[in-house]
């Protein structure tokens, strides 16, 4: 029953991404043209309510449903990782239009060629944890 | 204007989207789905060959559940949901997209050019989803996270390394989307 909660953010999440289109390769496209304010509009508001949401939270003291106090950690220091890792990960969005969240969903959806884009993301994820000692941090 | 079987409108998108990063955080866990890939490489074994998949993935569970979710809710959006009026592009776009031989979309969410049971019979639309595919999984786990861990997530928390990683998620974006995917495609 604990894992109920978690289903149902999933698919309210499920289901806001592909009633928005944000699954769609045709909005990326159109969002990386700057041909459409809608995905602009989409991150923004959601960025906006994260912000809100996570002053009052912190102003607060918010406890999360298990009464532990929320910490949310601060992303390590950096830049060569983000910054390269950032426009890898940008090559793949603009070229197949999916970002890790969409891929899953739009599998569930029925879109199955997109199989073959979750097998390369686990390649990626599996050479980068290979190689991740090698790469500049 | 809007109708809830057509495409949701930008802020009612956005403001569940915030709600639902903010109810995860409530839960005592963060918004993150390219951590779910990392978990599944360690699932299938991937700590046997590399010390970065030795973690306890089982701790991941109610991540892997929330994807669960997120796959029925493409199923249900699309099956149930939809009325087939939506992904109304800028015409422009559509014009663009013809000069690349890609489908007008007409209600898909994706082109058949890339994903119907046609084009995946062809090598060439096959190595393009693979390697977006590759690009995607080990950029994000180099720049540690993905739209929902750094645009939004990190963006919400005011992190300096999310607004750098966001910047390159833009530059990569606009440099395939602008330069190389008309030479792929073509």
């Amino acid at each position: 029953m604990k894992f109920l909660k978690y289903l149902l953010v999933g698919l309210v999440f499920g289901i806001v991404l592909t009633k928005s289109e944000a699954v769609s390769w045709y909005r990326i496209y159109e969002m990386f043209h700057f041909q459409s304010f809608h995905m602009f509009g989409i991150i923004m508001t959601a960025v906006v309510v994260g912000v809100v949401g996570i002053q009052i939270i912190k102003r607060n003291n918010v406890k999360d449903t298990t009464g532990q106090p929320i910490v949310i950690a601060d992303k390590e220091r950096g830049f060569t990782n983000y910054m390269v890792g950032g426009i890898l990960f940008g090559l793949g969005w603009g070229l197949i239009g999916t970002c890790p969240g969409p891929i899953f969903i739009l599998i569930g959806a029925g879109f199955y060629g997109i199989g073959v884009v979750l097998l390369g993301a686990l390649v990626g994820t599996y050479l980068y944890g290979v190689l991740r000692n090698k790469l500049p941090h | 204007m809007y109708s809830f079987y057509g495409t949701w409108p930008w802020y009612i998108s956005g403001l569940l989207i915030g709600a639902v990063m903010l109810s995860l955080i409530l839960f005592g866990k963060n918004f993150g789905m390219s951590s779910n890939l990392r978990t599944m490489c360690s699932a299938m074994g991937a700590g046997k060959t590399a010390e970065f998949f030795n973690f306890d993935w089982k701790s991941q569970r109610w991540n892997l559940t929330v994807v669960l979710g997120a796959m029925l809710g493409g199923f249900i959006a699309t099956h149930y949901l939809s009325d087939g009026s939506g992904v109304n592009l800028n015409p422009q776009t559509v014009v663009e997209l013809r000069q690349m031989n890609i489908d007008e979309p007409q209600g898909k969410l994706l082109p058949d050019a890339l994903t119907s049971a046609e084009a995946l019979q062809s090598p060439k639309i096959l190595a393009i989803l693979l390697l977006g595919g590759i690009l995607v999984g080990f950029g994000t786990r180099y720049a540690g996270g993905c739209t929902s861990g750094h645009a939004i997530s990190g963006l919400s928390n005011l992190q300096l390394p999310s607004l750098i990683a966001v910047i390159g998620f833009f530059i990569g974006g606009l440099i395939m989307s602008w330069l190389l995917l008309p030479l792929i495609l073509n």
